[in-house]
């Protein structure tokens, strides 16, 4: 597959008081054109960072995107810009939809003029017909009567409404990749699975590569043909989204996957979490991140870093039980 | 909306009799008597009798209780009949129309000219949080909530109505000339005086919203669609700082009053600050009674077109609906 965007060794730091919170410490992976990748992990694992570099959305200062990052789109170094480079290559072939739809909406302007404004900034087409653009994406991303909804303000949708015209601004202009920033997390259940059988048919339709951050493993499964898994600001674990469920190898994802509730589980069996809770990014533990949670963890997991193993065509994990030396640890 | 405005009618009228009980109590119970502007001083004249001063009471509605005294005056006020002034003998409503023109132009120049100055001057510190600017933009706002009105208009007249001769120092217009820079001419110092506080309130108002705005997540949104620094400025955060100066405004007429009433008597502006400074010190009760009653009014429709115009401009707020 083509591939569309390669992060390569992305590492993002935020200066504060206390210090420096290293948010993001060396994350690779890539992204083919029209396909759909999902990146998991608890709030604080570095996905919104990674998600908000990759749009340029990160304020330096306080943030630092440390030397020997890339991030490649089409072959271009992103993180090489200029400020108007950065212009055009925002919404125009890249978009994001933000968590809180509520939030991300300016509430003083309609709808219409928020999406037409964006159509307007990156092609040259009147007024009038921005504003037949806004109401065709409208239409396309499944609101009704979207002559009427143009000239409405976002406090006058709902929370599901709301997040899809989030996603009809972000389709403008026809990017080539989609960032889903939890796009569901503020919404009610029943219209969670709206929402991404909605981003989920955009993607087949339009062949539109997607991002989907979320830390919720149940909804990736149906989207994402692949499955980045990061933990305190790396990445343990990537690779398809049957490695994932059916073959996983870190013990985090494993722990990760055990806390799903599944429907067909008995009744009385008590829903599992992962104690503790992720390690202080201000000063990193020197082994692997999760060594403190984990309940196979080894010496050499806290005085070293696990090196990456790589499985079947690209499943990669990042755990000292797939050292040879170890074999004898984990029953493979 | 009807609903809306009738109610805040019934608001407004109740705070009003508030407003005039209590300010007629201060002024009952207040040391002075009006009928001191009439004799003659005790050494050299004659005393007047206690018939004499009873009489003099009478014919000026002074004699009865507070009680009595207060209906009489209100009930003649609701009527249209604001009573007449002790000292010109002239009706107060005629005193105080003929005196408006020239607050309403001091009061209305300066609040332009403070949010002129404010606007601009919020947005840049608001937007260069913490840097040099933001910190002399400060500084100045500092000094002009803290500097009192009258300090700064004695200064500003020793400075460039004395020291340079390029502005008159007191009055409205020169005798003899007739001409509407002249009269610009006498404003200005007063005009900054008076604007000097709100603006200073304006601007550290300004800022603030500017600086939660820029934080607001919609911000990132208008960023991620590849809108510039200046369109975000101007395009987005400008309306949804402005919205909440406008209640600020109708909140500062207050100030506006007041201060009127200090800076019209520094520089002798012929307004109904100087009437109600002069009117004060006579004991001239029905005219300090019409002037208290009448920037009460001014103050509360100030506050009362706030809100309308704020509903007005504000998507979210629907006025009259719940």
């Amino acid at each position: 597959m083509e591939k569309l965007l390669q992060v390569k060794d992305l590492k993002v730091s935020f200066h504060s008081y206390a210090g420096e919170v290293q948010s993001v410490r060396g994350v690779s992976f890539d992204v083919g054109v029209g396909e759909a990748v999902a990146i998991v992990g608890e709030s604080g694992c570095g996905k919104s960072v990674t998600a908000k570099t990759i749009m340029g959305l990160i304020q330096t200062p306080p943030g630092e995107i440390k030397a020997g990052s890339e991030i490649l789109f089409e072959g271009t170094n992103i993180l090489a810009m200029t400020e108007k480079e950065w212009a055009q290559y925002r919404g125009a072939s890249c978009s994001i939809v933000f968590q809180d739809a509520l939030a991300a909406l300016n509430p003083t302007l309609t709808v219409g003029r928020q999406i037409a404004e964006k159509v307007m900034l990156h092609t040259k087409v009147s007024k009038a017909d921005a504003y037949k653009e806004a109401e065709r994406l409208l239409t396309l991303v499944g609101i009704p009567n979207p002559a009427k909804r143009v000239k409405q303000y976002p406090h006058e949708f709902s929370g599901g409404m709301r997040q899809r015209v989030m996603i009809a601004i972000a389709l403008a202009c026809q990017p080539k990749l989609l960032i889903a920033d939890e796009p569901t997390t503020a919404l009610d259940v029943t219209i969670q699975a709206d929402i991404i059988d909605l981003l989920k048919d955009l993607q087949q339709q339009l062949n539109m590569a997607v991002i989907l951050i979320t830390h919720d493993l149940g909804i990736v499964a149906d989207v994402a043909k692949k499955i980045v898994v990061m933990y305190s600001g790396k990445v343990v674990e990537k690779g398809s989204n049957t490695d994932i469920f059916y073959r996983s190898k870190h013990p985090y994802t494993q722990a990760l996957l055990r806390a799903v509730p599944r429907l067909d589980a008995d009744e009385n069996q008590e829903l599992e979490s992962i104690e503790g809770t992720p390690p202080n990014l201000i000063a990193p533990p020197v082994g692997c991140p999760f060594s403190t949670r984990c309940k196979e963890c080894m010496n050499i997991c806290q005085t070293q870093e696990p090196p990456e193993y790589e499985f079947e065509d690209g499943h990669i994990c990042r755990c000292w039980l797939y050292h040879e030396f170890a074999q004898g640890n984990k029953e493979a | 909306m009807k609903k809306f405005i009738t109610k805040r009618f019934l608001q407004m009228m109740l705070v009003w009799v508030l407003v005039s009980i209590i300010s007629f109590s201060v002024i009952f119970f207040a040391p002075g008597d009006p009928l001191y502007m009439y004799m003659t001083p005790e050494a050299t004249g004659r005393k007047l009798t206690e018939e004499e001063l009873q009489a003099m009471r009478e014919s000026l509605g002074l004699d009865g209780t507070a009680v009595e005294q207060y209906t009489s005056w209100a009930t003649k006020m609701v009527q249209g009949n604001w009573g007449i002034s002790l000292t010109t003998k002239e009706p107060v409503l005629n005193e105080i129309l003929k005196k408006l023109p020239a607050t309403i132009g001091l009061m209305g120049a300066s609040l332009i000219l403070s949010l002129i100055v404010a606007i601009p001057l919020g947005l840049i510190a608001g937007t260069h949080k913490n840097s040099w600017i933001d910190n002399i933009i400060s500084a100045i706002t500092y000094v002009g909530v803290s500097m009192p009105a009258f300090w700064l208009g004695i200064m500003l007249i020793i400075v460039f109505s004395m020291q340079l001769g390029w502005l008159p120092s007191s009055g409205m217009r020169t005798i003899g000339v007739v001409s509407n820079w002249d009269v610009i001419k006498h404003g200005i110092l007063p005009a900054i005086v008076l604007s000097l506080n709100n603006m200073a309130v304006f601007v550290r108002y300004i800022r603030s919203n500017t600086i939660t705005q820029m934080e607001e997540e919609y911000v990132q949104t208008a960023l991620s669609k590849g809108i510039g620094k200046r369109g975000i400025m101007y395009g987005h955060v400008l309306k949804n700082c402005m919205l909440p100066v406008i209640t600020t405004v109708g909140s500062r007429f207050g100030t506006l009053v007041t201060g009127s009433f200090i800076v019209e008597s520094v520089f002798a502006w012929p307004g109904l600050g100087t009437l109600g400074m002069s009117s004060i010190n006579n004991r001239d009760y029905p005219m300090v009674m019409g002037i208290t009653m009448f920037s009460c009014t001014i103050l509360l429709l100030g506050n009362f077109l706030a809100d309308l115009l704020y509903g007005i401009a504000d998507p979210r707020i629907k006025i009259g609906k719940e």
